[in-house]
């Protein structure tokens, strides 16, 4: 069975096995191959946090449709996906950040998210493990976490009872021009191919405009009750802004078992190293600097995991202009959990030529040749020489 | 350990009980009918490898999460608690 597919798709990861699921349940005949298995990558490695983000208007669409299309998917997930609807609470430092919170409402409310002001005594009740004398939070109560490895796993399972057909274990070394070609020399022929790849999306395919942006986390035994939100800094979109150095974050997400999850940290260029102390010591002391007790739990763990980040913070989704039979979905960097089910749909249209709830012209992966072209016409050597 | 050596009081699960000196906390728990941690589905654990390594001797001791009992000693007074990750500290 290696021939004849209308998709393959390289790349069993949430976003991978979300595509293949839509696929198949729109009918189309189904591959999907990956060296590590399902969910192996990014998938395992990030919180699972299901968040709306208000970075940009095209990022606030995507992640508002696809945590809604989560919240449908919901009911039918099993019990070890761990879908909670926890909440999000962007938490401000001080006045100046309350003014962020403000303007921050204002943006969900345009896009039809509920979410309540909290001042600094209602903070403190909503988590009273956040050191006393923050200025306040905006609640997102419709936020969510879930155990991305495992909802992965579903999503796959599902496009296999569609009739969709895997291959793991072996590594993909070529994909392009309707086929796809395993370590082995195995060529699996496909009318479409899509790379789904996330941060190692540019081994298939050098040219994307995708780098690897690394990110720490760390798992603290049990401590039920310690957080009930998922808690992030209002000052996080300054560390995921900062493209040039490297940055942390106060981000920590409370499990159902009771454990807690810290983040964040993000940095270019540490492909395959060994997880950096100073960043790590950082991280965590930017987590004890919001809960002051975090320095008196127990982490048993910590992990790197390797975000696919492009230059405008947005992902690539749709056809790949330099071959007519690739099409990309990957460039999530630090939302592609949230935003899965949302891509699936997108690809999808994509591949179908239909239209989807939101405008996919945002994430469609041409707009870096068109810039490109545009940056060549306005040099004058280049326009008249 | 010298005969007749004096004996420590503590108490496991609000309970008091009598050790000899130099008992590890996991032994008292043994001792007591009861287990250490409970895994995340509510089995009840015990120790296994009694140095330190397997983390299934896990108990709450004086307040603190997460001690592993079997490397430590008993203490006049110690409370010794095997609910251990199902309250807030």
């Amino acid at each position: 069975m290696t021939e004849g597919f209308d998709v393959a798709i390289v790349g069993a990861g949430i976003v991978g096995a979300a595509c293949a699921r839509e696929c198949a349940a729109h009918g189309l005949k189904t591959a999907v191959l990956d060296a590590a298995g399902v969910g192996g990558g990014a998938t395992a490695a990030g919180m699972g946090h299901l968040v709306v983000m208000d970075d940009s208007p095209a990022q606030m669409d995507l992640t508002r449709w696809s945590v809604e299309l989560w919240r449908q998917l919901a009911p039918e997930l099993p019990p070890q996906a761990e879908f909670e609807t926890r909440g999000t609470i962007w938490v401000a430092a001080d006045d100046e950040e309350m003014a962020e919170v403000r303007r921050k409402q204002k943006l969900y409310s345009a896009a039809g998210i509920a979410t309540e002001i909290l001042d600094s005594d209602a903070l403190a009740q909503a988590e009273p493990q956040l050191r006393p004398g923050l200025a306040g939070g905006l609640l997102v109560p419709s936020d969510a976490v879930l155990y991305p490895p495992c909802a992965a796993a579903f999503l796959l399972q599902k496009a296999v009872e569609l009739g969709a057909w895997t291959a793991m274990g072996k590594r993909v070394v070529a994909a392009g021009d309707r086929r796809v070609l395993q370590e082995d020399g195995t060529e699996i022929r496909a009318q479409f191919v899509v790379n789904a790849c996330g941060a190692n999306a540019p081994s298939l395919m050098p040219s994307l405009p995708v780098r690897k942006r690394r990110g720490h986390l760390v798992i603290t035994e049990r401590y039920p009750g310690f957080a009930h939100h998922q808690l992030v800094e209002l000052g996080y979109l300054k560390s995921a802004h900062s493209l040039a150095t490297d940055s942390v974050a106060f981000n920590v997400q409370p499990r159902q078992t009771g454990q807690l999850l810290i983040g964040s940290s993000r940095e270019f260029d540490a492909d395959d190293k060994p997880v950096n102390h100073a960043l790590l010591g950082w991280m965590v002391k930017r987590a004890q600097e919001y809960m002051p007790a975090i320095g008196d739990l127990q982490a048993i763990r910590v992990w790197t995991g390797y975000r696919a980040a492009t230059p405008d913070k947005l992902p690539l989704i749709g056809p790949w202009p330099e071959d007519e039979s690739v099409f990309l979905a990957t460039g999530h960097e630090g939302l592609g959990i949230t935003t899965s089910l949302a891509t699936a749909k997108l690809l999808l249209a994509s591949i179908t030529g239909k239209k989807t709830a939101i405008a996919a012209e945002p994430y469609l992966p041409g707009r870096f040749l068109s810039r490109l072209h545009a940056d060549l016409a306005r040099q004058p050597e280049a326009a008249h020489g | 350990m010298a005969e007749g050596a004096r004996k420590i009081t503590l108490t496991i699960n609000g309970a008091a009980m009598e050790v000899a000196p130099e008992t590890t906390v996991a032994c008292a728990v043994l001792m007591a009918d009861a287990h250490t941690r409970s895994s995340i589905s509510g089995e009840p654990r015990a120790p296994l490898c009694g140095m330190g390594i397997c983390m299934e001797c896990r108990v709450s001791i004086d307040g603190v999460h997460h001690q592993r009992s079997c490397q430590i000693l008993c203490v006049a007074g110690m409370r010794v608690s095997t609910q251990e990750g199902l309250s807030t500290r």
